[in-house]
């Protein structure tokens, strides 16, 4: 490498950390008041150099956060099983041995997952109003299954598609059904498609607030809507606040980030790999 | 002999379906007949709060919608919150996707962290954004922004839907940066050295090689990004409360107003019905670049 090409590659880099620093740096002050105290974080000037505890990160854990935690999981996954367990079976449809009008219900699955959710909040929350099904987290757990159903078949049929198509042929002559095929060819096959259908599922879920702030109040409030209750913190509970900000984007972060390379495919349903 | 064949193939087409109708009756009845009903409620004018008041109203709640001002309001908002958010994200998206697709120093950590903001759960965002950030009191960005004369600046009251868009484009430059980067990286480097050896300088071989290739990305994600924003409502649940006034009111937060603090069914409804309309026009774009796209990947 040249001078003057290392030259552009630190002028480059230095650019890139600076827009990098900027964009990451709202996460870093969120994780820097949550080791904070309570004094400290609603100082004037702003503490910069303190001593971290987890005193706040206690407080959260130790109070009333478990449960919406917990709500939340408990959506999050079961909604990401359904789709798993409905979405594969369909996805097989649509690729290995696709039905006639395959093009069709490819078009029919998604475009109900860009029917805005305000179109079918009211009746929803009606319906869960009269069947007792208001603050059930089942309830939201099977309505994140309609979300995240679409792009879960889109996603495993990109995945389907990448299967060799002999293997099925040859367990076919073998007399293998589709039962068979799915749990000995299909499962060991695509278990990164099935990671990162998982892996969308989860950030949708359990990130979504639209309808959870509308259908659950109290039992089956997610963490989400334990959040809300800092709205109106006047100065008082910010180490607090951001502890709870912190504890409640923990899975997806993580999640995020360890599968990193499914994220952009999970995002475009597959177009985009 | 006809008939048994017909049979057989007609087993068959039911043996390839099978697979396929347990997702198929599931999305159907849990979208599609709640859609069905938001239509059917569209004509009713009926109040939560008023029993008895379930009575057919015709197009009164459409004609409502035309004339009334918190609607216009709230379509205006969707549309600029919308055209702002995914604008300036695709621009930055696009600048720090050149940047990680060149030659830079810790280029793995920079991607991990860049993606931090669009992992980061919404409400949380918003909250931390408000309180610890815009809060003109306790804020960090006040306290920085005060040497400048610009004293304690109450963001979040004075410009709120700047401070929406903002917090939003911070949520959606690390999506559009994701697609467009896969983009530059499906681009073959050769070429761009061929045209530098052709004497092509950076703007040249940028709008001439770079920008062509990349934009069924930026496409892409300009379409999916604004059907995901079109829906804003945590941001502004948390940030803004819709407010001050109807500053910030979008659609999915005016339906949130008017079903569950008004608890007017007929009108929500409405309110449901247009931003269905508003969403399938952008929608029929986003598909057709969606499978566009599914082709050029088929092709190769």
């Amino acid at each position: 490498m040249d001078a003057a090409a290392l030259r552009n590659k630190i002028v480059k880099s230095a650019l890139g950390w600076v827009v990098i620093f900027i964009f990451f740096f709202p996460v870093l002050w969120m994780w820097l008041e949550g080791l904070k105290t309570e004094p400290q974080a609603a100082s004037t000037p702003p503490t910069i150099f303190f001593t971290p505890t987890l005193q706040e990160f206690q407080t959260v854990l130790s109070g009333d956060f478990p449960p919406y935690f917990i709500n939340s999981a408990t959506a999050s996954l079961l909604s990401t099983l359904l789709v798993l367990v409905l979405g594969l079976p369909a996805a097989y449809a649509l690729s290995i041995r696709p039905v006639k009008r395959a093009r069709d219900a490819l078009f029919f699955f998604i475009s109900t997952r860009f029917l805005p959710f305000a179109a079918s909040l009211v009746p929803l929350y009606l319906l869960a109003r009269d069947l007792q099904l208001l603050d059930n987290v089942f309830a939201l757990a099977a309505i994140y299954t309609t979300i995240n159903l679409p792009l879960g078949v889109w996603l495993l049929r990109s995945f389907l598609l990448e299967i060799p198509h002999d293997l099925f042929e040859a367990a076919r002559v073998d007399g293998a059904g589709f039962g068979n095929e799915i749990v000995r060819i299909v499962i060991p096959l695509i278990a990164p498609g099935l990671a990162a259908t998982s892996l969308i599922c989860l950030i949708f879920s359990w990130n979504e607030f639209f309808y959870a702030v509308n259908l659950t109040s109290s039992a089956a409030a997610t963490a989400p809507l334990f959040l809300v209750s800092f709205i109106s913190g006047r100065g008082l509970f910010y180490a607090k606040l951001a502890a709870a900000a912190t504890l409640a984007s923990l899975p997806v972060l993580l999640a995020g980030w360890i599968a990193q390379k499914q994220l952009i495919r999970g995002l475009t349903m597959g177009a985009v790999k | 002999m006809r008939a048994s064949a017909a049979s057989v193939f007609g087993r068959e087409a039911w043996r390839r379906r099978l697979p396929l109708l347990p997702a198929f009756i599931y999305i159907f009845l849990v979208t599609q007949i709640p859609f069905v009903l938001t239509v059917y409620y569209s004509f009713f004018s009926w109040n939560l709060l008023k029993p008895g008041s379930f009575q057919f109203a015709g197009l009164q709640n459409y004609a409502d919608l035309l004339t009334n001002e918190s609607i216009r309001t709230a379509v205006w908002n969707t549309v600029l919150l919308t055209l702002s958010v995914i604008a300036i994200s695709v621009v930055l998206g696009l600048a720090v996707a050149m940047l990680l697709n060149s030659e830079v120093f810790g280029k793995g950590l920079m991607r991990t962290l860049m993606i931090a903001p669009f992992l980061i759960m919404p409400t949380a965002g918003a909250l931390i954004w408000k309180d610890t950030l815009l809060n003109p009191l306790f804020g960090l960005l006040p306290y920085l922004l005060s040497p400048f004369g610009l004293g304690r600046v109450d963001f979040v009251n004075q410009f709120p839907m700047v401070a929406v868009v903002t917090v939003e484009v911070w949520r959606w430059t690390p999506f559009m940066m994701l697609i467009i980067l896969a983009g530059l990286q499906s681009q073959n480097p050769e070429i761009l050295e061929a045209a530098t050896v052709d004497g092509a300088n950076a703007i040249q071989s940028f709008r001439r090689i770079t920008l062509p290739l990349v934009r069924p990305f930026i496409e892409l994600g300009a379409l999916l990004g604004s059907l995901f924003v079109v829906q804003t409502f945590d941001t502004i649940f948390m940030l803004t409360y819709g407010g001050p006034g109807e500053d910030t009111t979008n659609i999915p937060f005016l339906l949130y107003l008017v079903a569950f603090q008004g608890f007017n069914i007929g009108q929500a409804s409405a309110i449901g019905v247009v931003a269905v309309i508003m969403t399938t026009i952008v929608a029929t774009f986003a598909l057709r670049t969606l499978f566009s796209i599914f082709q050029i990947e088929a092709r190769r």
